[in-house]
């Protein structure tokens, strides 16, 4: 069974590698005549202002939060989903009972606003 | 697993490879002719017959322009960011199949996929969610404003359409009963496409397909007229091109996952009627395979140039609140269907 996983690891390997000589290719091939205005940061011509490393909304962290929350209910939806016939309507309504449970949480999260972009 | 088995892996990697770097250059060929018929312009036709040679001109001038790295950049991440994109890109296709009758080589039968794993449809969703990284850290090792807020774009819209994709793909895993991508082929034999039996699936897993290969109407992360370019301003000459090559080869990736999940794969309906000799049939399904995905890559591009961008906030709308609770829905409703007619 483990077996069937080796072209896997192979394909990763070589995609790595292939990654890994482009890169490098240019640095390579291309000129190298660096100086300090063409190594600074592009803002739209002006010396930037600051660094870009600042806060920045909250809101992708709310959905970065409900992304993980809901990506975990789909893969617990995975087994269910194959062995799914053989479960029959007792585990079609268990299934249904954990999203009903979901559904409730993402409607109060969209009612409170935490999705709304403005 | 002998020596014969890797070097007969090694070869179908290396052959798929060449045929997806081929198809990237000609897609990017195609992609400006039809722009091009589309607008009413001519589009290249300069370099080589009718300007098929373009896109290798193109490649040759990005290899031989000088790699800026700014000063201030995270040197290793920005290095690393492209690789995990393209790395990413290439190493989904390992799982699809292309044809469904084996052939001879070195004296084995050598079956038309790469790994044949009964986990195929997570190891495609896990390696999607794995190309997000390429591009949050694009966005983020570059140290530029605009490439940031690109890369958070990107990592935002990418997570949020990647819950509609998967429970779009619940509903073919139980209309299957398998994860295994020739199973799931197997299944939709003769007019028995998953097109036919999953048509809400079918269409949220498109649009979400779209969005995760951050193609218009959901090409925020790089909106240029706002982001200068988004989350590869910062790069030039070759890992500028390896980011175009990772969104083309992710389209690649995306329409042959489409063409063998929802449109049969490599199934050509009533050819098993004919008792056509198997390396005929070989051949044909690879054909049909090849004739889906290339319909669909015609559609990626055709989408392009006819729909405007969305705005940022009605893509998170339309991802949260109409995708996730149709693919949802979907699921329940699959469920319900299935159970009542066996």
């Amino acid at each position: 069974m483990i077996e069937s996983y080796i072209p896997i690891f192979l394909i990763i390997g070589v995609a790595a590698i292939f990654g890994v000589v482009s890169v490098n290719m240019s640095w390579l091939l291309g000129p190298q005549r660096p100086y300090r205005e063409k190594q600074s940061t592009y803002e739209s011509g002006v010396d930037p202002v600051s660094t870009a490393h600042y806060r920045f909304s909250v809101k992708y962290y709310m959905v970065a939060l409900s992304f993980i929350i809901f990506d975990i209910e789909v893969v617990f939806m995975y087994p269910w989903a194959v062995r799914f016939r053989e479960l029959g309507w007792p585990g079609f309504v268990v299934m249904l009972v954990f999203v009903v449970v979901l559904a409730v949480g993402f409607i109060y999260e969209l009612k409170k606003g935490a999705l709304r972009w403005d | 697993m002998e020596f014969t088995d890797i070097l007969i892996s090694l070869i179908k990697i290396i052959v798929m490879f060449v045929v997806v770097l081929v198809t990237v250059a000609e897609l990017v060929y195609t992609e400006r002719k039809i722009s091009a018929w589309i607008q009413n312009r001519i589009g290249p036709n300069r370099v080589g017959w009718k300007g098929l040679l373009q896109p290798y001109a193109d490649v040759i001038k990005l290899l031989l322009k000088e790699d800026i790295v700014p000063t201030a950049a995270n040197k290793f991440i920005h290095t690393l960011a492209p690789v995990i994109s393209i790395g990413v890109a290439f190493s989904t296709l390992a799982v699809v199949p292309i044809a469904g009758e084996t052939i001879s080589m070195f004296g084995r039968e050598v079956q038309m996929v790469i790994a044949d794993v009964n986990i195929g449809i997570l190891y495609i969703l896990a390696l999607t969610s794995m190309g997000v990284y390429g591009l949050t850290l694009s966005g983020w090792s570059s140290n530029n404003k605009y490439s940031l807020l690109g890369g958070l774009r990107s990592s935002a819209q990418m997570i949020s359409y990647e819950l509609s994709m998967g429970l779009s793909v619940i509903g073919v895993v139980m209309v299957t009963g398998s994860l295994q991508l020739t199973d799931v082929v197997t299944h939709q034999a003769g007019w028995m496409w998953n097109m036919v039996l999953q048509p809400v699936g079918f269409i949220t897993f498109v649009v979400a397909a779209f969005a995760e290969t951050n193609r218009t109407p959901f090409d925020l992360p790089e909106a240029e007229p706002e982001l200068v370019g988004g989350y590869h301003t910062e790069y030039s000459s070759f890992k500028f091109a390896l980011f175009f090559l990772a969104e083309y080869a992710n389209m690649i990736t995306a329409s042959a996952v489409i063409t063998t999940l929802y449109l049969g794969g490599w199934q050509v309906p009533y050819l098993e009627l004919l008792q056509l000799p198997s390396g005929i049939v070989v051949a044909l399904q690879i054909l049909a395979f090849v004739v889906k995905v290339a319909f669909m890559l015609f559609v990626f591009q055709w989408v392009r140039w006819t729909v405007p961008r969305f705005r940022y906030d009605q893509l998170m709308d339309l991802g949260w609140k109409v995708m996730l609770p149709i693919a949802l829905a979907n699921v329940i409703a699959t469920g319900i269907v299935i159970l009542l007619i066996s």
